[in-house]
């Protein structure tokens, strides 16, 4: 394999942020490929800015990358200028670490962390000089592989993708790796020898051994077509998070990307329960990292790469046991080491996390951000996302008392049962939240940002009938109408690219030749509004005999084969339809890792445990303490900032 | 910088190969990561967001190489010199290399101030990389500096204005050859205000690329003198790094 940078080299000259192209980041492997390792190359299929940052990528690049079998490489998505420089110049998509062609690899493994992404992994296929269509590759083509989230239903993508993996990829990518090492050692000749053998791992899904029977536009019945392959790929699940301290080289890009920090990762999974979130319901059951390896973590990983902010990732970080203790202990430790700064996303609405935050930014308290995504207490019963208004005014009193100004609330626009009233309400809260604020400061402000609804696989929403694009933008209007004057601010997700993540969603098999077409017709990068159409899509839809409605605002009954049945979270399928039946009674689920089983399935299907540190809720809120959620609000409020300065006098 | 107490230190760098695509921010990010994995005794700015004081000289171009940048760090107590470049280095990216380094006096000027002039050197071709003779060029730089004045015409906020670079230009010749064409040396003033190479080779004739640019040096004049930044403000011997 050689290197292609001499003929890359002069058209990074004309090229916008040349640097996405160059590697080099401080972590980055220097594989050798000795003659029979496994080759692979790991693709995000978006801009390098978008695509480094990605925790599940680096994880399975040092995972590989540590074997004495195996080499990876990563590449991105090549924005559209230097897109149009390698087609005209013929030169291939390559990896960014030795610049080699992309067609040279044994494997090439994409992440597919969101739907809009999906025309870029045709378009990098393409510029790899592979067919786009699995049935088209020769046999001794690079296998194309595909995880991340939206794997959890690949059907879109089964056209073009040879091997799913289905959850954690830790433990699967070295069995793979085994599987396609050998291939490649025999001559890179029995394709259908290898897929075979791929699918017999299990968490990996071979969409071609697998037939789709029809009933009209309804799925009869998915089908493996031989003894040996599953009928049922079961996800993988990494029991013990402490076997796997990734990424311990965190790459450092020499270019500025989103989330550009140290990120380590203290806990897998999430039970809140939030009926609409995927990420919650496809990665059960919750997975603590030892709080000591957390401090380990953060430690060297600072240390290694001189960055000044790490973040302490999870679905929900402040329900990771103990963390104020270890916010405190952290914030102390690099107080005297020159101006760390630490961050927690996803943070849960109420006084406890008010408290961590303010323990965190002590001096530059610009914006905090909170999700309370429904408007009404009813609606958020019917989203099990269950914050009381109380607590929401409370935490939001305690930000602006605290010297915070702006607050920004997350809404969903678009969900099961609601009704104006509950839209309306979204601009209530927000109104409200102002006139606290400007208790305080003349200053304060509040961004409510609202997304619209796309129902997602292995929810307790998976059946229910998207909002259209025009009944989004009537709620959108009405948003807009509500908060006039107010001190509020609105932003929305553009109702039209919600619409096409729906029809890509929840979509089968015959989706794919409209992702195809739209490909063809030039339509990548789709989750950059700038180069977002809805048309094309639409166009794409009707050429191709589909009908977008029936994909995107029809409810679907429960005896309905959904497309992706045959792929499982290990959440039974009665337990889903349950908690859609009771978010449609709106009534609440609390939180199994700190009362009683309710049996989703995960735990005792696949002999999981929580890996929980403490059995106790945390203090602060109806979110946290699992009392009486339907009167709520009657749980003290304690500010850990201010117990700090009680206890320990002026600070 | 100035009237701090502690530990100035200037430090030059060179800046080659794949790492000539990232710009001069991210030359000032990889630099107060480095600082932080060799846990420098940094000074910071006061402010809700404090700042390594790091201040840096002219601005390189993204895609041009450089033997001679040059970077101002306030530290808060002394550092031994002596391994200072290769510790950097070390935690810099393949490519940035620290050359040299110096204790700076107290109230040394700003490098953006104090610099006066810059060289170059460039490989010069015709559009997509057509080869340029070195006679012909030759002629055309003569011809352009026998002229009076040297006048491009760009555009600034929507309006067209034309600056003559003559006096800009100090010395140009033609001096070498390498595998793409001819190349050039040339010395630009920065006072009172400088240009790119790219806009000198436009003067000359609007076809002319610069297809590899290395900035070779840059100087302070004073009171006469020409000197090396490094030589400028020192309060110590500069320490030579041996290449590696």
């Amino acid at each position: 394999m050689s290197s292609l940078w001499p003929r890359i080299e002069p058209l990074l000259a004309r090229v916008e942020k040349p640097a996405r192209y160059i590697g080099m980041e401080r972590g980055a492997a220097a594989p050798a490929h000795r003659p029979g390792d496994a080759s692979w190359l790991l693709v995000y299929p978006d801009t390098y800015e978008v695509g480094l940052p990605n925790q599940g990528l680096q994880i399975l690049y040092e995972i590989l990358n540590e074997r004495d079998d195996a080499a990876a490489e990563r590449a991105y998505a090549p924005w559209v200028d230097l897109e149009a420089e390698l087609r005209s110049h013929r030169v291939p998509l390559f990896s960014v670490e030795t610049h080699r062609p992309a067609g040279d690899f044994d494997v090439i493994a994409f992440n597919l962390s969101a739907e809009l992404v999906y025309t870029n992994v045709l378009n990098c296929l393409d510029l790899a000089g592979v067919p786009v269509r699995s049935e088209r590759r020769a046999a001794d083509a690079p296998l194309v592989v595909a995880g991340g989230h939206c794997a959890f239903n690949p059907e879109p993508m089964a056209d073009f993708v040879d091997a799913f993996v289905i959850g954690d990829g830790e433990e699967a990518v070295g069995e793979m790796s085994d599987v396609i090492g050998a291939w490649k050692r025999a001559g890179r000749t029995n394709r259908e020898g290898v897929l075979r053998e791929l699918a017999t791992i299990p968490g990996v899904y071979v969409p071609a051994l697998y037939d789709v029977e029809y009933d009209g536009p309804f799925i009869r019945e998915v089908r493996p077509r031989f003894d040996e392959v599953p009928a049922r790929v079961d996800k993988r699940t990494v029991a013990d998070l402490a076997e796997w301290p990734y990424p311990k080289q965190q790459l450092v890009p020499l270019v500025e990307v989103v989330h550009d920090r140290l990120n380590v990762e203290i806990f897998r999974g999430c039970t809140r329960g939030c009926r609409f979130c995927q990420a919650g319901m496809i990665t059960r059951p919750v997975r603590e990292r030892p709080e000591e390896q957390v401090r380990t973590m953060v430690q060297d990983g600072l240390r290694r790469t001189g960055y000044d902010e790490v973040a302490l990732t999870s679905l929900s970080s402040a329900d990771f046991s103990g963390v104020d203790g270890l916010v405190a202990d952290l914030v102390n430790e690099q107080e005297g080491s020159g101006c760390v700064s630490l961050s927690l996303p996803s943070l849960r609405v109420d006084a406890f996390t008010v408290g961590i935050a303010s323990e965190i930014q002590k001096v530059r308290r610009t914006g905090l951000t909170f999700a309370p995504e429904g408007g009404t207490w009813r609606i958020r019963q019917v989203l099990n996302k269950l914050i009381t208004e109380d607590d929401l005014y409370a935490a939001v009193d305690g930000a602006y008392s605290q010297g915070w100004r702006r607050v920004k609330l997350y809404f969903l626009a678009g969900v099961p049962t609601e009704m104006d009233e509950d839209t309306r309400g979204i601009a209530e809260l927000a109104r409200n939240v102002v006139k606290i604020g400007r208790k305080y400061t003349k200053q304060a402000s509040c961004t409510a940002s609202v997304g619209g609804f796309v129902p997602k696989p292995h929810t307790p929403f998976q059946w229910f009938g998207q909002n259209s694009v025009d009944e989004l933008e009537r709620k959108i209007g009405l948003l807009r109408g509500a908060v006039r004057k107010s001190g509020v601010q609105l932003r929305w997700h553009d109702p039209a690219a919600t619409f096409v993540e729906g029809i890509a969603s929840r979509g089968d098999r015959r989706v794919g030749r409209v992702i195809e077409r739209v490909w063809r017709e030039g339509g990548t990068f789709q989750e950059w509004s700038e180069r977002f159409e809805l048309g094309r899509w639409l166009d794409a839809m009707a050429a191709e005999g589909l009908d977008a409605d029936w994909y995107v605002t029809r409810h679907r009954t429960a005896d309905e084969v959904l497309p992706w049945d045959h792929i499982s979270a290990g959440l039974h399928r009665d337990f889903l339809w349950q908690d859609w039946q009771a978010a449609l009674h709106e009534h609440g689920l609390p939180d199994c890792r700190w009362t009683p089983c309710y049996d989703c399935g995960v735990c005792t299907d696949y002999a999981l445990e929580h890996v929980v540190a403490s059995p106790v809720a945390p203090a602060g809120g109806s979110q946290g303490t699992g009392q009486d959620l339907s009167r709520g609000g009657d749980t003290p409020v304690e500010f850990l900032g201010v117990r700090e300065k009680a206890s320990s006098g002026a600070r | 910088m100035r009237g701090d107490a502690g530990f100035p230190v200037r430090i030059r760098f060179a800046k080659r190969g794949k790492v000539r695509f990232i710009s001069h921010r991210d030359v000032a990010r990889a630099f107060e990561r480095a600082f932080r994995i060799e846990q420098l005794p940094l000074a910071f700015t006061q402010g809700f967001a404090p700042r390594p004081k790091v201040s840096f000289g002219l601005a390189l171009s993204v895609g041009h190489e450089s033997d001679a940048e040059y970077l101002d760090v306030q530290l808060v107590d002394e550092v031994p010199l002596d391994s200072l470049a290769r510790r950097v280095s070390d935690a810099l990216p393949v490519g940035i290399d620290v050359s040299g380094t110096v204790a700076l006096a107290d109230r040394a000027p700003a490098l953006q101030e104090a610099v006066t002039s810059v060289a170059y050197r460039i490989t010069v071709t015709g559009p997509d990389d057509e080869h340029v003779g070195a006679d012909e060029l030759g002629v055309a730089v003569d011809q352009a500096l026998a002229r009076p004045s040297l006048p491009v015409t760009r555009t600034r906020k929507g309006h067209e204005v034309t600056e003559d670079l003559r006096s800009i230009v100090r010395t140009m010749a033609v001096t070498d050859a390498d595998d793409l064409g001819p190349v050039l040396d040339l010395e630009l003033s920065t006072q009172p205000r400088g240009t790119r190479p790219a806009e000198v080779l436009t003067a000359i004739d609007g076809n002319l690329v610069d297809r590899r640019v290395l900035r070779t040096k840059q100087w302070i004049e004073r009171g006469g003198a020409r000197l090396e930044p490094l030589e400028a403000d020192a309060r110590s011997r500069v320490l030579e790094a041996r290449a590696s």
